[in-house]
């Protein structure tokens, strides 16, 4: 086990210097950092000032040493638009964004697998037919679009609910569920399809012979092996709503992290574009990480080094 | 294991033995009997029908502006017309035909940034698959790297610093796609490389080249293709998606997401602006998604045998 754990560690450290590295060469694709911040009317005197004054003119593996060493503490430098360093200018956003990501998160837990559920013990029912169209239908939505259909029907036409911002208690729901139904789809098949391949293994047969009450099989024999895929959907899922969630945070307004990235590559504000790479893309090899230990938890053979 | 594999299962022993056309003729049995299938196929060739004959079927020039004509609604509204049936933009711009122009941009990008992804994808997972060691090591190190990040912040970063063009979105999307197809494409060389067939086709003295052409590479070629269906839908969505925030094709190009777009700001006064690229992508991502839920049953005689 904490093998195991350890090298998932190892690895996430790993990836992290690879983030860095892609992220560093990211901004140097176009050949001149200097001129993609600067805005289109700056002149070559303020462009090759700027380049001076960020270091640009340095030799590749000088800046990049320097870009990661204050990377790894958490200095992304200075956002051009606040003027201020732009981590904290990220973590500011954070709490919305984890408010959005986790009511989404709910919303496809609690729909997607009961009725995943009960599709895959009755297939062919009438749930089972409705769930596997909203499954289908949930993935094949674009989700910008229902946004706005949904806009239109329950902020605007109806006024249950409101329509963008943070500030109501509600004004998470219409967000957190466009941004939850792709996940809620992708649950409702992986939930059927494991139910019913695992109800026709072996061991539940013995189980039925052993005369045991179905419940009980259900429970204890079904349940558990059905958990083991989900947990690592429902963690990859997190992680993509975490840094996925730019469309829907913009069009409702939500002060998070998404919106912020809007902004910024509005602004031409690389520095804070990059803090928000950085920091979302660790966020989300965090949540991996944690996936994977969930995941050693419920199954022994990962633990077990099978 | 290798014993099980190695006894000839009869129906992958007829397929050996039907020629082109019978197999067709199969599929084609197979398509019919899967009702999903014949939708699936049907409605995405309505949207290669208005890519490929746009100019011939679309009424107006997609970027003709009319200020006249702006904002009007559909036909059946009672400010509508039949001259555009679907309505005209902000700019009077005939709204149907820069929906049919729009699929263009869609499957231009859905198609090679497939094509891009699936070539560089086949070639590093197969050298990684069949190399092994610290090849593999190093590739797939990359290919988690890049799989593990938020796809579409990537896809967002990338498209910010690049610029608007079609190429670049092109690339962006067939780069940032390649580690699937590696990944899969490793996954199943390494499957097809332990498997009873290619084991006795070595002890039968078949050499590496014969190996990989004539057993590994027509194995891979169902797993991919349905991939292939996946993905492509996949980029379509995330076209539209860059497009909604401005980041892919330039402004001017009638492609659906740059309309949703433009219609945002008019969602509560002229909703029809952006319902009808809406339901076009919706429309094409539901054809995509039930071809690719066939073909995986249909190419994958395992799962082909389990069904009805």
């Amino acid at each position: 086990m904490q093998r195991y754990f350890l090298s998932k560690v190892g690895q996430s450290i790993l990836l992290l210097l690879g983030v860095l590295v892609l992220v560093f060469f990211l901004l140097r694709l176009t050949g001149d950092p200097a001129s993609l911040m600067m805005s289109r009317e700056a002149t070559p005197e303020q462009i090759a000032a700027f380049r001076e004054a960020m270091g640009f003119n340095r030799p590749l593996i000088v800046q990049f040493w320097d870009f990661a060493t204050k990377a790894i503490v958490g200095d992304f430098g200075d956002s051009l638009h606040y003027r201020t360093p732009a981590l904290p200018l990220v973590l500011e956003r954070l709490p919305a964004t984890v408010q959005l990501a986790g009511t989404a998160l709910l919303i496809a837990v609690i729909i997607g697998i009961p009725i995943g559920l009960v599709g895959g013990f009755n297939p062919g029912s009438l749930i089972d037919s409705v769930g596997r169209l909203v499954a289908l239908l949930g993935q094949s939505i674009p989700n910008f679009w229902l946004a706005l259909i949904l806009i239109l029907v329950f902020a605007v036409g109806l006024g249950w609910l409101p329509s963008f911002g943070r500030d109501a208690p509600t004004s998470v729901i219409l967000p957190a569920f466009v941004l939850g139904l792709p996940t809620l789809g992708q649950l409702v098949r992986l939930t059927r399809s494991a139910v019913l391949e695992i109800r026709g293994e072996d061991f539940i047969r013995t189980a039925h012979s052993k005369g045991l009450q179905p419940r009980v099989i259900y429970a204890k024999h079904v349940l558990r092996n059905v958990a083991i895929p989900l947990i690592s959907v429902i963690g990859i899922q997190f992680g993509y709503m975490l840094g996925g969630s730019i469309i829907i945070e913009s069009i409702f307004a939500w002060p998070g992290i998404g919106q912020l990235l809007e902004q910024a590559i509005g602004w031409r504000d690389f520095p804070l574009v990059l803090a928000i790479a950085v920091f979302t893309s660790l966020a989300v090899l965090f949540i991996n990480l944690l996936t994977d230990a969930a995941y050693a938890v419920v199954d022994p053979r990962i633990r077990y080094g099978h | 294991m290798a014993t099980r594999e190695m006894i000839p299962r009869a129906d992958s022993m007829l397929d050996v033995e039907r020629t082109l056309r019978d197999r067709l003729a199969y599929v084609g049995r197979l398509l019919w009997r899967d009702r999903s299938g014949v939708i699936g196929v049907l409605m995405f060739l309505t949207v290669v029908f208005a890519a490929v004959f746009a100019p011939l079927i679309a009424p107006y020039d997609p970027l003709e502006q009319n200020l006249r004509d702006a904002k009007m609604p559909p036909a059946w509204y009672a400010e509508g017309s039949w001259e555009h049936i679907l309505g005209t933009d902000n700019l009077g711009r005939d709204l149907l035909s820069r929906v049919i122009y729009g699929a263009r941009v869609s499957l231009t990008v859905g198609f090679f940034g497939v094509l891009i992804a699936s070539t560089l994808g086949l070639v590093f997972g197969a050298v990684a698959g069949y190399l092994g060691g610290r090849v593999d090591a190093v590739i797939m190190s990359v290919v988690n790297l890049i799989l593990s990040l938020p796809y579409l912040l990537v896809v967002v970063v990338i498209a910010a610093v690049l610029g608007r063009s079609l190429l670049n979105v092109i690339l962006i999307f067939g780069i940032t796609d390649t580690p699937i197809f590696a990944r899969v494409t490793r996954g199943e060389v390494l499957r097809i490389r332990q498997s009873g067939y290619v084991e006795s086709a070595i002890s039968a003295g078949a050499g590496t080249v014969r190996i990989i052409f004539d057993h590994i590479v027509p194995n891979l070629i169902g797993p991919l293709i349905t991939l292939a269906t996946f993905e492509m839908s996949a980029m379509i969505f995330y076209e539209a998606g860059l497009g909604f925030l401005g980041l892919s094709v330039p402004p001017s190009v009638p492609s659906w997401g740059n309309m949703l777009a433009a219609g945002r700001k008019y969602l509560t006064s002229y909703p029809w602006l952006s319902t009808w690229p809406g339901l076009a992508i919706m429309w094409t991502s539901l054809s995509m998604n039930l071809l690719g839920d066939w073909l995986r049953d249909v190419l994958d005689p395992r799962l082909r045998r389990a069904r009805k």
